[in-house]
């Protein structure tokens, strides 16, 4: 079909990639830092090279490393995972020059999505109705005191050059608006450009999230929503699919949406559309809103091969061999409920400190019916500072949501490290927490829950 | 007058050095910035009181339970 595959990433995620290629008979390569020489991805893989010292940048960002990596092994295609070097498009440029198949969107694509102000344009082309906003060149107070009331309060002020939390101000009303610009245009100053933008502020949000596949030829389809809204430090931790609350006239709204977008960039291959939903209402179309696009793989991706009995592996490969889409439209079918958690080092009651260090003794959840465990790391494995806390993702599937969180909860609930902390019994605490049983929770429900559990711990 | 050592909480690459020596502090303060895992992680002053020293430089690989800075309070 395509390949030798190398595989230009790390842990869980180049092990899986591994795993679908060895299914279907397609050599692998893995690249590794000199962290990583005897990690579980480089065992995973038919062949390894060296691509560097453990810092990012000197290896998995290292776009002339990994291209060296591939000339030496005689790889012709390379599948970027996730993160890294995934939405790069120079990346992607830099591969089809060296006469290696990218298996990811074009790079004009994933330019086109690659800034939030760009891939709001594209929505606006495509029809698609983003969080209601103002960047305009115009910067008056009376222009953008008049914005504000047009997006409708209340509403985030945000420096156009700003970043960590600096330069932003949400105002509640019209009264607070002029203080409150005043004090990011303050900040703002700092950046030494006053410029300042504005956003409808969805005081509870919900993340929800479209998976889609095109094809060289023009065709689209999706495959149904993620809700991941269960965050800590705006990374998502818990996600599931279907997202509570949601029927089937909005499902294909929203499908409807994600894949406008994807034609209008001409997409190809796997990626994600992002929508903000208002959690403190019912989900509604007209209370949905488009925020990005991320253009590769996601983290979270085999929820969605849970309930569609799909390997999206498989059809990312198929797509960069010029195949058709696998299915149409009207035959992907949802089954059950999916929910996955992402097994950290780390510790929740010290607000999710990381734990790196050598995993002494480690104990995963036996996989089995209804039950996944992506692993990217095996007792004896040292977890260094240089790359992030994530030891295995554990999906659980079952006829209702109900069943799928219980059968989750247990499964963490088996898991255990020496060596490093591990967020597994807090997580099974969050899958049995009733706001969690009850299904449709913002984003900032999981670092309340975080406050509320460690305050009952240490009471306990 | 005492002199506090504060130390690292984990194996960690420093980031930022937020307060030079001199530096009047108030507890709580960011002292320094590690990252480690792909997040940052404040290391703050313990208590009220004038950074003495700061032992490491940024870009340092450090581990847990080293010193990076002392103060006087």
């Amino acid at each position: 079909m395509i390949g030798p595959v190398l595989i230009a990433n790390r842990g869980e995620i180049a092990c899986r990639i591994a795993a679908t290629c060895r299914r279907l008979g397609i050599p692998t390569v893995a690249v590794h830092s000199d962290a990583d020489a005897t990690a579980l991805h480089v065992a995973a893989a038919d062949a390894a090279e060296r691509i560097g010292p453990p810092r990012p940048l000197d290896s998995y960002l290292s776009i002339p490393a990994i291209l060296d990596a591939a000339r030496r092994s005689g790889a012709r295609a390379v599948h970027p995972g996730y993160g890294f070097l995934s939405e790069n498009a120079d990346f992607a440029e830099a591969c089809a020059a060296a006469g290696l198949v990218f298996i990811g969107p074009p790079a004009a694509a994933i330019r086109a999505m690659g800034g939030k102000a760009a891939a709001k344009e594209v929505a606006r082309r495509a029809g698609v109705p983003a969080l209601p906003g103002y960047d305009g060149a115009d910067q008056s107070p009376e222009r953008l005191a008049a914005e504000a009331a047009r997006i409708g309060f209340p509403v985030m002020i945000k420096a156009v050059a700003g970043g960590g939390g600096r330069g932003m101000r949400r105002a509640a009303s019209a009264e607070e608006f002029p203080a409150a610009l005043a004090a990011a245009q303050r900040e703002a100053a700092a950046f030494g450009n006053t410029a300042v933008l504005l956003e409808k502020l969805v005081a509870s949000a919900r993340h929800i999230e479209v998976q889609v596949f095109a094809d060289a030829a023009g065709g689209v389809v999706h495959l149904g929503e993620r809700d991941c809204s269960p965050q800590r430090r705006n990374q998502k931790l818990v996600e599931e699919s279907p997202a509570p609350g949601m029927d089937g006239a909005l499902r294909a709204e929203l499908g409807r949406r994600a894949t406008a977008l994807a034609r209008q960039v001409g997409y190809v291959g796997a990626g994600t559309v992002e929508f903000v939903a208002d959690a403190s209402q019912p989900l509604a179309a007209e209370r949905i809103w488009f925020i990005e696009m991320n253009t590769r793989l996601q983290v979270e991706h085999p929820v969605t091969e849970m309930v569609t009995g799909l390997d999206l592996v498989e059809w990312q490969l198929r797509i960069a061999a010029g195949e058709a889409l696998p299915l149409a439209q009207d035959q992907v079918a949802l089954a059950g409920h999916a929910v996955e958690a992402r097994l950290c080092a780390e510790d929740p009651a010290r607000n999710f400190l990381p734990s790196p260090g050598r995993i002494a003794a480690l104990r995963l959840a036996e996989p089995g019916p209804g039950l996944r465990v992506d692993a990217g790391v095996r007792a004896g494995d040292t977890l260094t500072p240089f790359y992030d806390p994530m030891i295995a993702k554990v999906i659980a599937h079952a006829p209702t949501r109900a069943e799928a969180l219980e059968r989750l909860a247990t499964a963490l609930e088996s898991c255990a490290a020496e060596g490093v902390r591990l967020n597994a019994a807090f997580l099974a605490r969050v899958l049995r927490s009733a706001d969690m049983q009850a299904g449709g929770v913002d984003t900032r429900f999981l670092e309340d829950f975080r406050a509320r559990d460690a305050a009952a711990r240490s009471a306990a | 007058m005492a002199e506090i050592t504060v130390v690292a909480e984990l194996t960690a690459a420093v980031w930022k050095i937020e307060a030079a020596p001199g530096t009047r502090v108030a507890e709580g303060d960011t002292l320094v910035i590690l990252e480690s895992m792909k997040m940052e992680i404040p290391v703050m002053a313990p208590a009220d009181g004038m950074v003495l020293a700061v032992l490491v430089a940024e870009g340092d690989q450090i581990e847990e339970g080293q010193a990076v800075a002392t103060l006087v309070a």
